[in-house]
């Protein structure tokens, strides 16, 4: 008896886990590449998976794009995209790099300017999506070479030097609160946790998925669409924001032509963390797998000593295969519940 | 009636640029009612019942709700009179779950009001489906529910605003009889509760049954108001459109070639389709009829090379014909008319031109890839004529027109292609009963003209009255094919249930 019984919960867990996996199947398989391409790197040269090389190199470098693609992944999930970012990171920076030399601000004043500046200049991007009705993609287009502009205008095409003055903005990124762990992966691990609880527990995340559903009948459900899509865009701007203080306090300057590029990395980031362009769906620790997944590719094929040409090449194939991966897995779903 | 008055509409009026929709309507809800509007395609209901939610404004008139004159500007605002509505085309977050869909706006929140309260929100949900005796799980994700089960997070929604007035726009046009049934349940435990409903449906024999008043619109006009035990069908149908539609008619006993035009031989597909055979004759109409998922659009997407078969031979004229996707039926003179128009057969966002010539481009340009524009205007206007479209023009874009009219359209796109073949999957889905009248006389039109149709429809009477030949399926088998004079509504169901052996366990 005891026997049936417990093979009837065995194979009712059963059914949950395959439930599960079913659900998750685009970060689990998104992992599971990651686990591969890790153990790959470290087999053909074990230097790779040195702390050394994971923290300050893969690690480090996946910082400015992973919170960059946090913010996307709340515009993705909402049928929308950013392709500002990239630039809008440059202006943030310059701004803050501008304003903390001119007004001697300490560095806490200086993390929390930038991501207000980020924050405003994403919510922009809402407004004209929403109040002028432009597409996202127009909209975002445009912002981005607005952006790009500015960032030269304001800072006279030079780089701006954080000097000794502002006492601690390089530990910003490179500093240690825990030992062995550059604070700018710390950030990147907290605004993580942080943008999923947003996503998941709250009001603003619950709505991200609902316009990203389905718009036209969140809006006849009364739910003030327009307001949250500003608020959706500001959100990703703070998390740019954020990125450019990173991105500041490790090269020590504000750079002014450089974030050109960063948008479509960060978007590739999402995608292949499995958030769907169609809007709806996705989530943030694939969004982070995603990043991880492409510094840990091209710090691997940068130790191989792989031309940097070729690695263009290698990244644009992962691109493919994980958006195609997971086209013929959406299929299968479908044809099951058809 | 001795119950009050909960919502009273008087000489409302609403103008869209060059139509005048709505004209001096008037209408009237009380507690505990089911009323109905029933109307033609265009006869305003969906524009009545969009003014009375906040989606448009009415240019003239009065709304008093519960004796209070009132406006309702936007959705929001209906919401909070308490007035919800549940929309034809299903208005709902695929992603989200049922429980997530029902509160949408309304998320029970911790105090704060940032967090979501997730715990209460199920508990919420559960209690709703409860109340309203549906089997639906909170948690599921509404994208992968059958549409049958989403209309009914559509109706639990709406239950859930407690308001009291509900406007049930088609809501069981998806819905299967015994689905039916439980939301006429609901509907009769909402009019104990004493709230209202404005009940729309194009399926008329619903009427006698649920409401218990009938408005009639016609041309954006006011023409009645029934008591529902006093009145019929016939005589809401000659209300409608003006005049007597008979009910039950027989195709004339037209004599069809034993020419076979096309034969069908064992098909059969990776789920459903097992071994069908048949064929079809010069001239003659072959209805398709069944219960809901009995294969019959699938057969024919099948034959149309849309989805792969496994197994089975398609002879056309006498040859075998290899199709392997859609373009290959078409090359061979096989047509497809969806029964999803706006989905799979029409470009709503285009002219009537672009559409009616949309499968023969090749024709109607030159060799230098340049569209001949006049020798395509000139078909679009024949095809008008022929069909009757009510049209302006042939640079009409086919979203102004009624749902009839673009019927005619994707007619008129197969027979440009020249198509000997023509399969219609349900022709008259959400047409209005005289425009459907026109596309029966077409329909036949075009089969004493010479063309072989196969027709599946889930309408018996429309399947009686239009085919020669009547061909069963059930559960992916042919399970006959019977003669229209040996035909009734009780042999076609019989043979529609026929399940087979090794399949009545499952189901």
């Amino acid at each position: 008896m005891s026997d049936v019984a417990n093979k009837a919960t065995k194979s009712e867990e059963a059914g949950k886990f395959k439930a599960f996996v079913k659900r998750e199947i685009g970060r689990v398989t998104a992992l599971a590449s990651l686990v591969v391409i890790f153990t790959f790197f470290t087999i053909m040269r074990p230097v790779f998976a040195s702390w050394a090389n994971v923290s300050g190199g893969i690690l480090m470098s996946t910082t400015v794009i992973g919170l960059m693609a946090i913010g996307v992944t709340f515009v993705i999930i909402t049928g929308g995209i950013d392709l500002s970012v990239g630039t809008s990171m440059a202006l943030v920076a310059v701004i803050v790099g501008k304003t903390v030399m001119a007004a001697n601000l300490n560095v806490w004043s200086g993390i929390l300017f930038g991501m207000v500046v980020g924050s405003l200049l994403g919510a922009i991007n809402g407004i004209l999506i929403t109040v002028l009705k432009l597409p996202p993609f127009i909209a975002t287009l445009a912002t981005m070479k607005g952006a790009q502009g500015l960032a030269l205008i304001i800072s006279d095409l030079k780089p701006i030097l954080f000097t000794t003055d502002v006492k601690g903005w390089d530990s910003i990124a490179q500093g240690n609160i825990i030992p062995n762990l550059p604070n700018a992966v710390l950030i990147l691990l907290v605004a993580a946790v942080i943008a999923s609880i947003i996503l998941n527990k709250t009001v603003l995340g619950r709505y991200t998925f609902a316009i990203g559903s389905n718009t036209e009948a969140t809006k006849l459900s009364g739910v003030k669409v327009n307001r949250w899509l500003i608020a959706v865009y500001a959100l990703c701007g703070f998390f740019v924001g954020l990125a450019a203080v990173v991105m500041t306090s490790r090269l020590g300057s504000a750079q002014p032509d450089l974030g050109l590029g960063y948008e479509l990395e960060a978007i590739a980031a999402v995608i292949i963390g499995g958030t769907s362009l169609l809007g709806g769906k996705g989530t943030i620790s694939g969004t982070i797998i995603g990043a991880l997944i492409m510094s840990v590719l091209i710090n691997g094929l940068r130790i191989l000593e792989l031309q940097q040409e070729w690695q263009y090449v290698v990244v644009g194939a992962v691109i493919l295969l994980a958006v195609y991966g997971d086209n013929v897995r959406r299929r299968r779903a479908g044809e099951t519940t058809n | 009636m001795a119950s009050s008055q909960l919502l009273a509409l008087s000489g409302v009026s609403k103008e869209f640029p060059g139509v005048k929709a709505l004209n001096n309507v008037s209408f009237d809800l009380n507690e505990g009612e089911v009323h109905a509007i029933v109307g033609e395609n265009g006869a305003g209901k969906s524009t009545l019942m969009k003014i009375l939610s906040g989606i448009y404004k009415k240019d003239s008139g009065e709304i008093i709700y519960r004796g209070k004159s009132v406006s309702i500007p936007n959705p929001f605002e209906a919401q909070k009179l308490g007035i919800s509505i549940i929309h034809q085309e299903l208005n709902l977050m695929p992603h989200l779950s049922v429980a997530e869909n029902i509160f949408i706006g309304r998320e029970d929140r911790f105090p704060g009001g940032v967090f979501l309260n997730n715990k209460k929100l199920v508990q919420a949900a559960v209690d709703l489906l409860k109340e309203l005796e549906l089997n639906l799980n909170p948690n599921d994700i509404v994208g992968e529910l059958t549409i049958a089960k989403q209309q009914m997070v559509e109706i639990a929604k709406a239950v859930s605003y407690r308001g009291s007035v509900i406007i049930m726009d088609e809501p069981t046009s998806s819905l299967t009889p015994a689905e039916t049934d439980a939301l006429f349940k609901i509907i009769r435990t909402l009019k104990a509760a004493g709230k209202g409903v404005v009940y729309i449906s194009h399926r008329l024999e619903e009427l006698e049954k649920i409401t218990d008043r009938i408005t009639v619109l016609r041309d954006g006009e006011y023409v009645k108001t029934l008591n529902t035990s006093d009145t019929d069908i016939p005589e809401v149908i000659s209300l409608m459109v003006g005049r007597k539609v008979a009910q039950d008619q027989r195709p004339e006993n037209r004599t069809i070639g034993s020419d076979i035009v096309l034969s069908v031989e064992n098909l059969s597909d990776r789920h459903l389709l097992r071994d069908i055979s048949f064929e079809l004759r010069k001239g003659e109409i072959l209805g398709f009829a069944g219960l809901m998922g009995a294969g019959r659009t699938e057969l024919a997407r099948a034959i149309m090379g849309a989805d792969p078969k496994t197994e089975g031979r398609i002879i056309l004229h006498g040859n075998e014909v290899k199709i392997k996707q859609p373009s290959d039926a078409v090359a061979a003179g096989i047509g497809y008319l969806s029964e999803d128009r706006k989905r799979f057969g029409l470009l709503l966002g285009q002219d009537i031109t672009f559409n009616v010539i949309l499968s023969s481009i090749p024709r109607f340009s030159n060799k230098f890839g340049f569209l001949k524009v006049k020798s395509a205007a000139g078909i679009a206007r024949e095809s008008i004529a022929q069909l009757r479209v009510r049209t302006p023009s042939e640079r009409q874009f086919l979203k102004n027109l009624s749902g009839g009219n673009q019927q005619k359209v994707v007619i008129a796109k197969w027979l440009t292609r020249d198509c000997d073949v023509l399969i219609f999957d349900e022709p008259t889905r959400g047409i209005d009963v005289g425009a459907k009248d026109e596309i029966y006389r077409l329909l036949t039109k075009l089969a004493e003209e010479g063309k072989s149709i196969i027709m599946i429809s889930s309408e018996l009477p429309e399947v009686l009255r239009l085919s020669d030949r009547i061909a069963v399926m059930c559960d992916g088998r042919l399970t006959g094919i019977i003669d229209n004079k040996d035909a009734n509504q009780n042999v076609i169901m019989e043979l529609a249930t026929k399940f087979s052996e090794d399949f009545t366990t499952v189901n």
